[in-house]
């Protein structure tokens, strides 16, 4: 790691205040669990590291109005055992209890979750988030992607999105609350999420004086499902997961939300499968078909030809685990 | 520190910035913290030179003088010398240096020293020694869940913060449980038997 | 005349039997010191900058702002200008600084400009089929290769005679060679050789093709009743040792060093670091009490546990830590070689492996890879074996647990498994048909194979291959079986008895953690007739008498014949000393429980510690040897053959493979401690599981850098990847009688092979290359010839 500052500030605002305006300049730092990583192998190297831990009470799970609202420091083994979010968002808390292990579920913050950097393995090694050789084409493409995207990978970005949680609350419709020098703003999670086009952009719409203070999610009558593929049976990046939330009419499904990660620079929303979905009852077969509607545009980039039907799979267990049938 | 340095509209002090900005490698004094006026008030801003570190290990306070950059395992090891937790992958993957954070399992790689002041740090040198082991460390040695060794003392950090949480664990809550720790010799099948052993003792 | 045969089951209390490992209580409390947790006062921290490039020449390396900096204490460029770098990861510059972050700060102020070469560094892909033979001049390396390969002797001298040398071996050069053990007819034909030009700019990754032929394999495949074909490998893989490879090196006298280092060689470093530190061997103290894993690849000093040491001197003497980062580790810190090969083999109508024919590649790195013992075990009446090593700048080889053995036992059980399911045959009736070619421990392989199969339910649950199944979880059942040495090693030992009862073993050993001190102990403890508690063992120290490296499974051997032959002579001499006392004659006499008494009798003996006060005023020390000609019998044995199942189950629409239950039977000959030996194979296994499933270094083939040099996405197996082991020794008299064998290799051998045959035997085809990962298995999966066989499958 190179040097930097360290400040502990005891408000939002002073902890805005302590941001710099370029991402170089500083970071914030919850858990850490990312970002000491990121600046161990020198991908990232702030000037100063803003320590969020003490910034407010950011650490409550409650129901507030129509939401449940859970502050981004909470870490994810508070909430994964929050009988709360058990009890009314159990995709949720399956998606909590599939990651990583216990040593970083007891740091790791939900907001720091959210603002994970990609495992892309050439991001990793301080190549890039859009790795070029020295005649400007994509290493992604050259090289080895047999963990890159599969979908929305018409470059210049490959990589995929890491958080295996924001695909869940993205189905849930989960909305993110950001604290900036302008005050504080919500968006929704979906749309939080965005392709950067260059090395300077990040992979979601956040300043970099600004931070996620609370994730909240709509109480909402939808029964939802989660599956995961990941080849060692814990602690181990899913080659492909997918979120599901289905508003209900008797067995007939009225509306459906899709959410793949592990697929997309972005958690991928499957429009296609939730309309192929619609007025069916969820089985074996019409989950197929969904999963077939949602890879239907997918591609192979040499490598990743696999992960199209690893994220079928995905897609069918996560629905059939929503309507009841569990899947192993 | 005069006030144009002060009033930055970031509420950051400019010529602050412009240190950082130009900042060189070099061996840091150790100086008190900078103190910048954010939103109004004042914040400490330590590093990037040494800052007095106060860490409570073990139930004793121990102080040093670290830069922010180090790790609390790096704290522990190479200022403390408790050398028990291990550095292996040093990117909270293996769980060689899993110490207890307030009672908690966590990756002491994966946390800065400075950042860790306040909490309750356990190391695996306290939870028992020759002649006096805690049951899980007994269980270990009674299963032979261990070989080169190099992964034991990770492993039975978590292992004993797991068999407290989980006095009658099922085989799926060890899986799931115990996955935060890698070993290289292949001792699995000891450490599962291990935490059957402690966790049977314990209920 | 003492009998230094081991003692009878009767007369043991405890060889045999299971008994916790010693260092247990250090290792469980954190209290264990390894080379990684030496800290000493004026520690100095030590930091390599290493090239990111595979293949490169240094340009220029600009240290002037590094070693400016306050803090820094030594640094030493170790590949300035000119040099040309083989892999990623290889060191450039190295340094030592007062702590981490400075050495870490001074290491990125260092400046290095490469002039990058072309790489190669994918292995996978089949060498073309016409590879000529080199024609270039013969090199060293290549004369050394061709010994590696076993390139029969005729061949290497008239390559040597037609290709000639590009210099002119000296005199002093082929004494060395003879020194080597190189036959006299290669060294006349070295001294022999024309000097020819080497051609330029003919630089093709593919080298020396061997091509070995016995019996008459063209006439066997002509008349075969089926021919199996078949691609089958497994890629480069890293050691990954949990402690990374270094020492701490400190000259406490200008003249005098000491090295901790992380070692399976104790005794062996001095003389690696003597020659090139310039210094005589009996003035470096080598010292090593524990290690984080070896796996192969700790033997010698390394450039890092030499440049700690240059280091020091650089600093005054000042202790300098060294340790690889885990990146640096699993660049450059050792590599399995890979292992690929196209196989035919030939059956009769019976069901009889008539012919083999392989056309294998390997790389090991820069010098290629050799090719491995194929076929494995079986001895198939004709043979024929080509063999290409591929040159790549994926960084140096180093032997990996059984080296070559994984390897050649994937190819060949796999390949005969195939043959079986061509049969039509149940591959466990199939070898055991064939089980006659496995030579003299036919009977052992069957009867492993029955028990085996006992345990794994083999009857129950095996299906053919093509048979129909529902659902998307398929269940299979593989098997494999294995060979290995394990003849104990060199080893001294000295025992001491002191008049006050007190007794200490000294012994230049290591423990890498298969309980060799526990061994030791065990052993000294039924020899002598005293509680393991009362003997002070020390090891780990260069100081000590010499005892082999710990490699090929040749240290338990080794250290338990040493340490009975000390132990019986010391005892005999003791009793010698006390017999008087007792009114009786030496030969008369024996300790049981610790008392001295006249054979047979309950009463009127002699505590071990009164025993020891008729000793006089000056200990007895005696020293055991291994080999010792002169105290036989041989006390350790060679050669052993395992057996080992797989049931695993693999989910047809994620290409995800799970194991359900490994059992590997295993003969060793006298098991010392069942418990460690037990350890031993279940290590295996779970490793054998990790190589089978997960574990490969994946390299760039645009830049040449490993892309997973990390703990991440080069996975190892977690605790609830493994399923169920069972593990079953041979036991008896039988296997006692032949002494101690090493266990450290052959059970890690089987598993690649048995878990491939499983996953082939669920899902109707070969996923022709370890590791066994969904894209392999999917892509297998798709083969037009795979739907055919698994219908009801796929998505």
């Amino acid at each position: 790691m190179r040097p930097f500052e360290y400040a502990t500030p005891r408000s939002r605002e002073q902890a805005v205040g302590l941001l710099g305006r370029n991402w170089n300049e500083s970071a914030v730092l919850a858990g850490g669990t990312d970002l000491l990583a990121l600046m161990k192998d020198d991908v990232v190297a702030p000037k100063r590291l803003v320590n969020i831990k003490q910034m407010g009470n950011y650490r409550d799970v409650k129901v507030e109005g129509n939401d449940l609202r859970i502050g981004a420091l909470v870490t994810m083994g508070d909430l994964a055992e929050n009988p709360e979010v058990a009890k009314r968002f159990p995709a949720l808390h399956e998606a909590l209890w599939e990651a990583a292990s216990p040593q970083i579920r007891n740091v790791a913050t939900i907001g720091g979750n959210l603002c994970q950097r990609p495992r892309c393995w050439y991001f990793r090694n301080g190549m890039g988030l859009m790795p070029k050789d020295a005649g400007g084409q994509s290493l992604v493409l050259k090289g080895d992607n047999r963990y890159h995207a599969v979908l929305g990978n018409d470059g210049p970005a490959y990589f995929v999105s890491p958080s295996t949680v924001s695909p869940v609350l993205i189905a849930y419709g989960a909305r993110v609350r950001i604290f900036g020098a302008g005050g504080p703003r919500e968006v929704a999670l979906e749309k939080f999420y965005r392709v950067p086009q260059s090395e300077n952009e990040r992979e979601f719409d956040l300043q970099p004086n600004e931070v996620v203070t609370d994730v909240l999610v709509p109480l909402a009558d939808v029964r939802a499902g989660y599956y995961e593929v990941r080849q060692k049976e814990a602690f181990d990046w899913p080659m492909a997961s997918c979120a599901v939330a289905l508003r209900m009419n008797g067995n007939t499904v009225q509306e459906a939300r899709i959410v793949l990660g592990q697929v997309a620079p972005v958690p991928w929303i499957a429009t296609e499968a939730a309309q192929a979905l619609a007025g069916k009852s969820v089985d074996e077969q019409s989950a197929m078909a969904a999963a077939n509607a949602a890879l239907a545009a997918a591609k192979s980039l040499g490598h990743n030809k696999y992960k199209i039907t690893v994220a079928k799979a995905a897609v069918k267990r996560a629905l059939l685990n929503a309507a009841g049938h569990k899947q192993a | 520190m005069s006030d144009e340095d002060r009033k930055h509209p970031d509420g950051m002090s400019r010529r602050d910035f412009m240190k950082l900005g130009g900042l060189t490698v070099a061996v840091p004094m150790v100086v008190g913290p900078t103190v910048v006026q954010v939103a109004g008030e004042d914040v400490q801003v330590f590093g990037p030179g040494k800052a007095p570190v106060t860490l409570m290990v073990n139930g004793k306070k121990l102080t040093a003088e670290l830069e922010p950059r180090v790790t609390l395992l790096d704290a522990l090891r190479d200022h403390f010398d408790l050398t028990g937790a291990k550095r292996v992958c040093d990117r909270g993957t293996c769980g060689a240096c899993t110490v207890l954070l307030d009672g908690k399992p966590v990756y002491a790689c994966s946390m800065l020293a400075i950042d860790a002041q306040g909490r309750q740090i356990t190391t695996v040198e306290a939870l028992g020694e020759p002649g006096k082991l805690h049951p899980v460390q007994q269980a270990f040695i009674d299963n032979d869940a261990q070989q080169c060794g190099f992964c034991t003392p990770g492993f039975v950090v978590a292992t004993a913060a797991f068999v407290s949480k989980h006095p009658n664990p099922t085989d799926d809550q060890i899986r799931r449980g115990l996955s935060g720790n890698l070993c290289r010799c292949g001792t699995y099948a000891g450490v599962r038997a291990a935490v059957k052993q402690a966790a049977g003792k314990r209920a | 005349m003492s009998q230094y045969s081991w003692p009878e089951e009767s007369q043991r209390k405890y060889i045999g039997k299971s008994v916790s490992r010693v260092d247990g209580p250090v290792k469980v409390t954190g209290r264990a010191k390894y080379t990684q947790d030496f800290n000493k006062k004026g520690l100095l921290y030590g930091k390599l900058v290493t090239c990111p490039h595979a293949h490169a020449r240094v340009v220029s390396v600009d240290v002037s702002a590094a070693e400016k900096m306050p803090g820094v204490k030594a640094l030493k460029v170790v590949q300035g200008p000119g040099k040309e770098i083989h892999w990623a990861g290889d060191e450039v510059v190295a340094l030592a600084a007062v702590s981490e972050q400075v050495a870490e700060d001074a290491a990125r102020a260092i400046a290095i400009q490469y002039e990058v070469l072309p790489h190669v560094v994918v292995d996978e892909t089949e060498p073309p089929k016409d590879i000529k033979v080199a024609s270039g001049p013969v090199t060293a390396e290549d004369i050394e290769d061709m010994f590696g390969n076993q390139v029969p002797l005729e061949e290497i001298a008239k390559a040597l005679a037609e290709r000639g040398v590009s210099t002119k071996f000296t005199e002093s050069q082929l004494k060395e060679y003879k020194g080597y053990g190189v036959p006299d007819s290669i060294i006349s034909a070295m001294r022999d050789a024309p000097v020819r030009e080497a051609a330029a700019g003919s630089k093709s990754p593919y080298k020396r093709t061997a091509t070995q032929q016995e019996g008459d394999p063209d006439a066997a495949f002509q008349q075969a009743a089926t021919v199996s074909e078949g691609l089958y490998g497994m890629p480069l893989i890293a050691h990954c040792c949990l402690e990374s490879h270094g020492a701490v090196s400190e000259w406490t006298d200008p003249g005098n060093l000491l090295v901790r280092i992380s070692t399976q060689n104790v005794s062996g470093i001095a003389a690696q670091m003597a020659e090139p530190l310039k210094v005589p061997a009996s003035s470096i103290r080598v010292e090593q009490q524990h290690i984080g894993g070896g796996f192969g690849s700790k033997f010698g000093p390394d450039s890092w546990g030499i440049l700690s040491a240059e280091l020091s001197k650089l600093a005054g003497g000042a202790p300098v830590k060294l340790m690889l980062d885990r990146r640096t580790e699993q660049q450059a810190a050792g590599a399995r070689p890979s292992a690929y090969a196209r196989v035919r083999i030939a059956c009769d109508r019976q069901g009889n492996v008539t012919a083999w024919d392989s056309s294998s590649w390997a790389t090991g790195g820069p010098t290629g890879g050799g090719m491995p013992p194929l076929p494995y075990v079986f001895k198939v009446p004709a043979q024929r074996k080509v063999h290409t090593a591929v040159l790549t700048n994926t960084g140096p080889a180093r032997a990996w647990r059984a080296p070559n053995h994984p390897q050649a036992c994937l190819i060949t059980m796999a390949a005969l498994d195939d043959a079986a399911a061509k049969l039509g045959m149940d591959p466990l009736e199939f070898f055991q048909k064939n089980i006659q070619l496995t030579g003299p421990r036919a009977k052992l392989y069957a009867e492993e194979l029955n028990i085996a199969a006992e345990l794994i339910g083999w009857k129950q649950n095996w299906h053919p291959r093509t048979r129909l199944t529902q659902g998307h979880i398929k269940r299979g059942l593989g098997l494999s079986l294995h060979t290995w040495g394990g003849r104990g090693h060199e080893s001294h030992c000295d025992l001491t008895i002191h008049p006050d009862g007190a007794v200490d073993i000294k012994m230049g050993t290591q423990d890498l953690g298969t309980g060799t001190r526990t061994a030791v102990l065990m052993v000294a403890a039924d020899s002598l007739g005293i509680p393991m508690q009362q003997i002070n063992l020390y090891i780990g120290d260069s100081r000590y008498p010499m005892s082999g490296g710990s490699g090929g499974s040749t240290t338990i051997g080794g250290v338990s014949a040493s340490t009975r032959r000390a132990a019986v002579d010391a005892r005999d001499q003791l009793l010698a000393k006390v017999a008087p006392a007792l009114k009786s004659e030496p030969a008369n006499l024996e300790i049981v429980d610790g008392v001295v008494r006249v054979k047979g009798s309950t009463a009127g003996g002699l505590s071990w510690k009164q025993a020891c006060a008729k000793i006089g005023a000056m200990p007895i020390t005696v020293r055991g040897n291994n080999p010792d000609k002169t105290k036989l019998p041989d006390l350790t044995n060679s050669g052993v053959g395992g057996v080992q199942m797989a049931d695993v189950s693999v989910d047809t629409e994620t290409g995800i493979v799970k194991i359900n239950k490994m059992v590997a039977v295993q003969d060793v000959g006298l098991v010392i401690n069942e418990k460690t030996a037990a350890s031993q194979v279940y290590g295996a296994l779970i490793m054998g599981i990790t190589y089978s499933l997960f574990e490969e270094k994946v390299m760039d083939p645009v830049t040449g850098r490993m892309l997973n040099p990390n703990m991440e996405f080069y996975r190892l197996a977690g605790l609830a990847d493994t399923g169920e082991l069972v593990v079953r020794f041979m036991r008896g008299p039988e296997q006692d009688k032949r002494g101690v064998i090493g266990l450290g290799e052959p059970p890690v051998v089987s598993p690649g092979a048995a878990i491939s045959n499983a996953v082939a035997n669920a899902i109707g085809v070969r996923v022709p290359s370890l590791p066994l990962t969904p894209d392999r298995v999917l892509a297998a999966l798709d083969q037009p010839t795979a739907n055919a066989t698994t219908a009801g499958g796929a998505l």
